[in-house]
């Protein structure tokens, strides 16, 4: 059965979608469990698949038992065996914490969503597992569409701000597909490592740097990479609650690791650092990145906006420490993939308990919090300070990477840039703070101040993003573990 | 330098931070202020064990875990570390003894978090004390700031809010925006962090990356109060008087200090910065802040105020012993950090007293106060003579040990620096000892019957007064640790 | 290269002109059109654009379509791969008409969701009224 891994991962998904979908004609109350129990499968064998690769090494799964070029190989290497593990967990834990949103904000159609969550989940997984480049697009517009399926069930403005992120999807989808294009024009091969064999010769050709460019763009566009981000804030805030917890962490991540595939496995290091001059340009981007997400979430009185633009921020962090062409930079671009899906999950589970008991989101909402939802909010400084970057949570371990490699590429702009965001972050997350502590006002003391009962969100919301506050802690602890035995052999030998 | 793995140094960091579900879930607050002493004692008598192997020289490490290729988080005890570690958690049972007396006094709200956070900060200052490396010292200097925030902003009102802000601003700012890049150059060029007597640094860097290194990590560590990073402290005077003592005398500030010093010469080592001459560039700082903060300290009314701007100048004292690198001035230094503590504390429990039995913050309302609260003017007075560095008390010894540096060092500014700075002190102080026992009938503002503060209150500054006379008598387990120390 | 050369060099490869323009006349209407569905129109166009590039690649100078003559049952022996286009882009191509064709329903669906909120399908008028909110 463990051989068998790689395809259950996408085919368990994507049968349970029918079940779920049936069950929500005959019965609602089905839906969650099948869900659940699809999920948990797949996370169990996304561990199983990982701890495969940790022994044995690489794994590769031809779907119907035909061989590349001429079938679908999947390709599990240390760098997608962590990235699934962590598209699952997600998955997983929101999927529960969600339920009660759920049933707040639109309970008629609950079959319907879940259908989508675990088709979406489907996709990513798949785009994590594959390693035939067609094979990708498909899964990324599977991904995609439910995506904006999931996204336009929201609020009012939902579905006009989907409208604009399917554009700018489409858009990076087939840009994607056309530096597809090129690559099997220049090679005859889809299959990601047989064009990398294939492609070396060829570094100094036209088309082979047109489909870098034309790749890296689609990826951009759809990993919301500034100034290619309108969509982003418009579509993850006006979703609900459960779409946006699970999209956020996920999509732009996902995205990014595509980036680094592109990077080492199918146009390697040397052709991308050395044959191409692009390295410095690209950080330069992404330190633009960085300090715009950190303003715009400055100008923002709405606190899931602001999040949102952190997403564009820590966006920007993965792709310049992914483009400095150093060995500690790819590092922490690598594990700040899975830090970073973790954080956002953990603030974006905090946004939907809020909205749950509160009903709003903007500041004015806030007041008074620490009182009433303590261990929601407890949760939350735990996610705030690994967006800050504090140890021991584990974005300061990323950070840490990533600063590493900016000193060693002498870059000193991306790492500048990296304090920068800590700083602001520290403003962004204490201007929160400040209204959950001390609003409402009190006079004199607070002496007179009676102590506002707790009222804090259902248990299945809370403990699952407690779960998530520990897990921050644990991956920062246990940073070394993942450096030394996963994301040192992602790396190929040649990056120093 | 023998050295044991114990896994105490642990133990006496989580002991404050295990009790806190106890504090949090106590429905009685006897309950919750018995489980209180309970952690103090215990963190008290976890750390006083281990003086013995100290005083013998050997160091106590213990690993939490390797996070970074040569970097862990890993505590280890030595004998400076053991000087701070040993002033925190005595002051802390005295400081909770008046805490409660305080909180009680003035029936504040909010008190299980008042302790629980009071509980966190004491976990995280013996943190740093036992901290074996610039990245666990890091660590838990982050956690003390982020866990005194709510003790400082406990009023929750718009002056707390605004205090709190400052308050971060400059202490995360300058951690996250000046400590970090340090640490990570250093942690480039070296690729250790370890605190050891030679530095981590060959000696065979630019001189010019030294330099800033090494103002940008003394600067960043802004809870040393060095100037300009000093308008915190003022600032958070805001907070209840016993959060003030626990700033100033129990954790935060010394907190500051101390990782300056271990900076100094535990990352840059005290030959390197002779050898490189940047022990003067940090000596002129810290004088400048000493002057500047005791000429201000005399302009201000407020009692809390004007004992605010005492310690900054007095912080500065701590840096600048060391940064003399004369064995004398470091011994100066280190001991300062200890007689500097029960005196201060003294005086704030002392203004904190006042408040509670009277009402008064500012100075020119306690004129005559002297005949109502005697007990606690006569505590003033003895720790304003610590602070001023007079005998029969503790402060004494380490103005001597850092006058005796200055000559060691041959740097007669620093000389001249330190003793005007001596006058200042006396300058802003015993006019209010004066005023408040030596005044005519008309001017008194205060009947004429004794009245104290609670006993809660009193004791506990009877016994740091008493602290600070007896250690000028017994100084030798400080001046041991300090000697110990730069050796 | 001298002009002589390049007209017929561009001219041969006429089958990239066309679909970059396709691509450009795309993106424009995305951009410039107000109107909701002439925007999803360019989106289509855009796509189509990609999709005709893809088969054209598999084109061979006097090669037929890929599908075996002789038809229904005929020859087993082995086929004369030359005399065949490249089916294989046909194929890609076929995958991606029809994610085009479910892009195209969602993004009219959504469409469908937006003009019963706002009455309108033009984008300036929609957002006009979100702005009085």
């Amino acid at each position: 059965m463990s051989q068998q891994y790689p395809a259950l991962l996408v085919i368990v998904p994507l049968l349970s979608a029918f079940a779920i979908s049936i069950a929500g004609w005959v019965n609602k109350r089905l839906c969650f469990p099948i869900i659940v129990t699809a999920l948990s499968v797949v996370v169990y064998a996304s561990i199983g698949l990982l701890l495969t690769v940790l022994e044995k090494g690489v794994v590769i799964y031809h779907l119907g038992g035909w061989p590349p070029p001429v079938g679908i190989a999947y390709y599990v290497d240390h760098l997608n065996g962590l990235v699934l593990v962590v598209v699952a967990s997600v998955a997983l834990l929101n999927v529960i914490a969600a339920k009660k949103s759920i049933e707040q904000e639109f309970p008629d159609k609950a079959g319907p969503f879940y259908t989508l969550y675990i088709l979406m989940v489907t996709g990513l997984l798949g785009i994590v597992v594959t390693g035939d480049a067609f094979n990708l697009y498909v899964l990324l517009e599977i991904a995609a569409l439910t995506g904006y399926g999931l996204l336009a069930m929201g609020e009012e403005r939902a579905p006009l701000s989907t409208l604009n992120y399917l554009y700018m999807g489409t858009i990076g989808a087939c840009f994607y597909l056309l530096g597809v294009g090129y690559l099997y024009i220049v090679t005859g091969s889809l299959n990601m490592v047989d064009i990398a064999r294939l492609l070396p010769p060829l570094y100094q050709s036209r088309a082979v740097l047109a489909a870098f460019i034309i790749c890296m763009v689609g990826v951009w566009l759809k990993m919301a990479f500034f100034p290619l981000h309108a969509w982003l804030p418009n579509a993850y805030t006006h979703a609900t609650s459960a779409a946006s917890s699970l999209i956020a962490p996920l999509v732009t991540k996902v995205m990014v690791y595509v980036m680094i595939r592109l990077i080492l496995t199918i146009f390697t290091p040397e052709f991308v650092f050395a044959t191409l001059a692009l390295k410095n340009v690209v950080v330069w981007l992404a330190v633009i990145a960085i300090v715009m997400g950190a303003i715009l979430a400055l100008a923002e009185r709405n606190l899931k906006r602001m999040l949102t633009f952190i997403i564009v921020a820590e966006v920007g962090y993965m792709v310049g420490g992914a483009w400095l062409g150093n060995r500690a930079g790819m590092t922490g671009a690598i594990l700040h993939i899975a830090n970073d899906a973790l954080m956002t999950l953990c603030v974006f589970l905090v946004v939907g308990n809020i909205v749950y008991k509160v009903k709003g989101y903007a500041f004015e909402n806030l007041q008074g919090l620490f009182r009433k939802m303590p261990f929601t909010m407890g949760a939350f400084v735990v996610g705030a300070m690994s967006i800050i970057g504090v140890p021991p949570t584990c974005g300061f371990f990323s950070k840490w990477y990533l600063i590493l490699g900016a000193l060693q590429a002498g870059h000193y702009g991306f790492m500048a840039a990296l304090i920068f965001s800590s700083l602001v972050s520290v403003v962004l997350f204490f201007r929160i703070f400040e209204i959950c502590y001390y609003e409402p006002f009190s006079d004199h003391h607070g002496h007179d101040h009676p102590p506002e009962p707790m009222d804090e969100a259902p248990l299945t919301m809370v403990v699952p993003l407690l779960i998530v506050a520990v897990i921050l802690i644990l991956v920062g602890l246990y940073t070394v573990d993942i450096v030394n035995h996963i994301i040192k052999f992602a790396i190929p030998e040649g990056l120093v | 330098m023998e050295t044991i793995t114990s896994i105490k140094p642990l133990l006496a960091v989580l002991v404050s931070l295990l009790v806190t579900p106890m504090l949090v879930s106590s429905r009685n607050p006897n309950v919750r202020e018995g489980w209180t002493f309970l952690a103090a004692f215990i963190k008290l008598a976890i750390v006083a064990s281990m003086v013995p192997a100290i005083l013998q020289g050997t160091e106590i490490v213990y690993t939490v875990a390797e996070v970074f290729p040569g970097v862990a988080i890993k505590f280890k005890v030595d004998a400076f570390g053991m000087l701070f570690a040993l002033v925190s958690s005595t002051l802390w049972i005295v400081t909770t003894i008046y805490s409660i007396g305080y909180m009680r006094g003035l029936n504040e709200h909010s008190q299980t978090r008042y302790f629980c956070f009071f509980a966190i900060a004491l976990s995280a200052t013996i943190g740093v004390a036992f901290s074996a490396n610039l990245l666990t010292l890091y660590l838990f200097y982050e956690m003390l700031s982020f866990a005194t925030y709510p003790l400082v902003a406990h009023h929750q009102d718009q002056e707390a809010r605004s205090s709190g802000r400052k308050y971060l601003l400059y202490i995360v700012g300058a951690s996250i925006g000046l400590v970090l890049p340090a640490m990570m150059i250093c942690y480039n060029l070296t690729g250790t962090l370890e605190f050891s007597k030679q530095g981590i640094f060959t000696g065979t860097e630019p001189h010019a990356t030294m330099l800033v290194l090494l103002l940008m990590l003394v600067l960043g560590f802004a809870k040393a109060g060095i100037m300009p990073f000093h308008s915190w402290l003022p600032a958070a005077m805001v907070a209840p008087t016993p959060v003030s003592a626990l700033l100033h005398a129990v954790a935060v500030v010394k907190v500051g200090a101390f990782s300056v010093l271990r900076v100094l010469t535990g990352v840059f080592g005290i030959d390197l910065l002779a050898s490189l001459n940047l022990g003067t560039v940090i000596c002129y700082i810290a004088a400048f802040t000493v002057i500047t903060a005791s000429l201000i300290a005399l302009s201000q009314d407020g009692l809390k105020r004007r004992l605010a701007f005492s310690t900054i100048g007095q912080l500065s004292y701590i840096v600048l012993g060391v940064a003399l690198l004369s064995p004398k001035g470091v011994i100066g230094g280190m001991t300062h950090i200890a007689m500097h503590a029960f005196g201060k504390i003294t005086l704030f429990f002392c203004a904190g007293a006042i408040f509670v039995a009277t009402g008064k913050k500012n100075i020119s309302e306690m004129v005559g106060i002297g005949r109502r609260m005697p007990v606690t003017m006569v505590a003033f007075f003895i720790g304003s003579l610590s602070v001023i560095g007079l005998p029969p008390t503790g402060g004494f010894f380490s103005k001597w040990y850092l006058v005796q540096g200055t000559l060691q060092a041959d740097q007669w500014p620093m000389l001249v620096v330190l003793l005007s700075s001596s006058l200042l002190n006396a300058a802003y102080f015993f006019p209010i000892v004066y005023k408040a026992f030596f005044c005519t009938q008309e001017e008194a503002m205060f009947e004429d019957r004794i009245e104290e503060a609670p006993l809660w209150c009193v004791v506990p500054l009877v016994i740091t007064a008493a602290g600070s006379i007896a250690l000028f008598f017994y100084p030798t387990l400080f001046l041991k640790l300090a000697e110990l120390a730069t050796r | 290269m001298n002009m002589a050369e390049l007209i017929p060099a561009l001219i041969a490869k006429y089958n990239y002109w066309i679909y970059i323009t396709l691509m450009m006349i795309g993106l424009y209407a995305m951009i410039a059109k107000n109107n909701l569905v002439k925007k999803i129109v360019g989106m289509n166009i855009f796509q189509t654009a990609i999709i005709l590039y893809y088969v054209s690649i598999g084109v061979k100078k006097g090669a037929t379509i890929p599908i075996s003559a002789g038809g229904h049952g005929a020859a087993h022996e082995a086929v004369h791969a030359a005399d065949y286009l490249n089916p294989l882009p046909h194929v890609l191509m076929l995958t991606a008409i029809v994610v085009g064709v479910a892009t195209l329903g969602v993004a009219l669906a959504l469409c469908l969701r937006i003009y019963n909120r706002y009455n309108t399908l033009e984008e300036d008028e929609i957002l006009a009224q979100i702005r009085k909110k």
